[in-house]
């Protein structure tokens, strides 16, 4: 179910704040965020975010495209390496 | 046989039904399609008459996507997803259930048909 319009989308308030902070002063870094839940606002475009995925940080950097997704979807937590591969011969 | 939204021609089924060959029509559109062009459901589509029939051809092409227009609209909402590599996208490339359904087994739509695995260990006891 989605989240209700009437509260509007969840962005994670500080990282509001440093995005703001950034924007006004023009300086642009990697900012390290455990903030998976928060939505990308559209002041976020053009910065790169450094996002947890449980493990370490996978640097998002975000395009026009991936406004009203969450930074989570970036970062995959979940690595699947594939399957063992068959012996060749079965030990007797 | 009558010729709605370029290719499809459905025939000898009530209009209602008729409709729903069309990618992007279902019941619930076609009803919908009938009543504004004034036809009846239960009309077969051979009954029609030429009137009638570029009426619902009218309201289809003023008001919907179907077929290739639909189509195109869904491969490039998928192709978004793949390019900005969100988990979404990742299930699309892999070909697997987008939308968090198990795949300890099932899902086979999207799997395709079962790769069967040789010497695969058994359970042992």
């Amino acid at each position: 179910m989605g989240r209700s319009l009437k509260k509007g989308p969840y962005i994670d308030f500080r990282l509001e704040k440093k995005i703001q902070v950034m924007n006004d002063s023009g300086k642009k870094s990697v900012i390290k965020t455990w903030a998976r839940r928060s939505m990308i606002s559209p002041d976020f475009v053009g910065h790169t975010f450094a996002v947890h995925n449980g493990n370490k940080f996978i640097p998002v950097y975000v395009t026009e495209n991936m406004v009203g997704h969450k930074l989570g979807e970036f970062s995959p937590t979940r690595n699947f390496r594939g399957h063992t591969a068959p012996k060749k011969d079965k030990p007797a | 046989m009558a010729r709605i939204a370029g290719v499809d021609i459905p025939d000898h089924k009530r209009g209602e039904i008729a409709l729903t060959y069309i990618f992007g029509i279902g019941r619930k559109s076609s009803q919908k399609i009938l009543t504004k062009a004034g036809v009846d459901f239960d009309k077969k589509v051979k009954d029609w008459s030429e009137n009638e029939a570029t009426s619902i051809r009218n309201v289809i092409s003023a008001e919907y996507k179907v077929e290739g227009v639909l189509k195109s609209e869904v491969q490039l909402s998928i192709k978004r997803l793949l390019d900005i590599g969100c988990y979404r996208g990742l299930r699309h490339r892999k070909g697997l259930p987008v939308r968090g359904q198990r795949t300890k087994n099932n899902c086979r739509t999207r799997k395709g048909k079962r790769k069967t695995v040789a010497n695969k260990k058994k359970a042992t006891k």
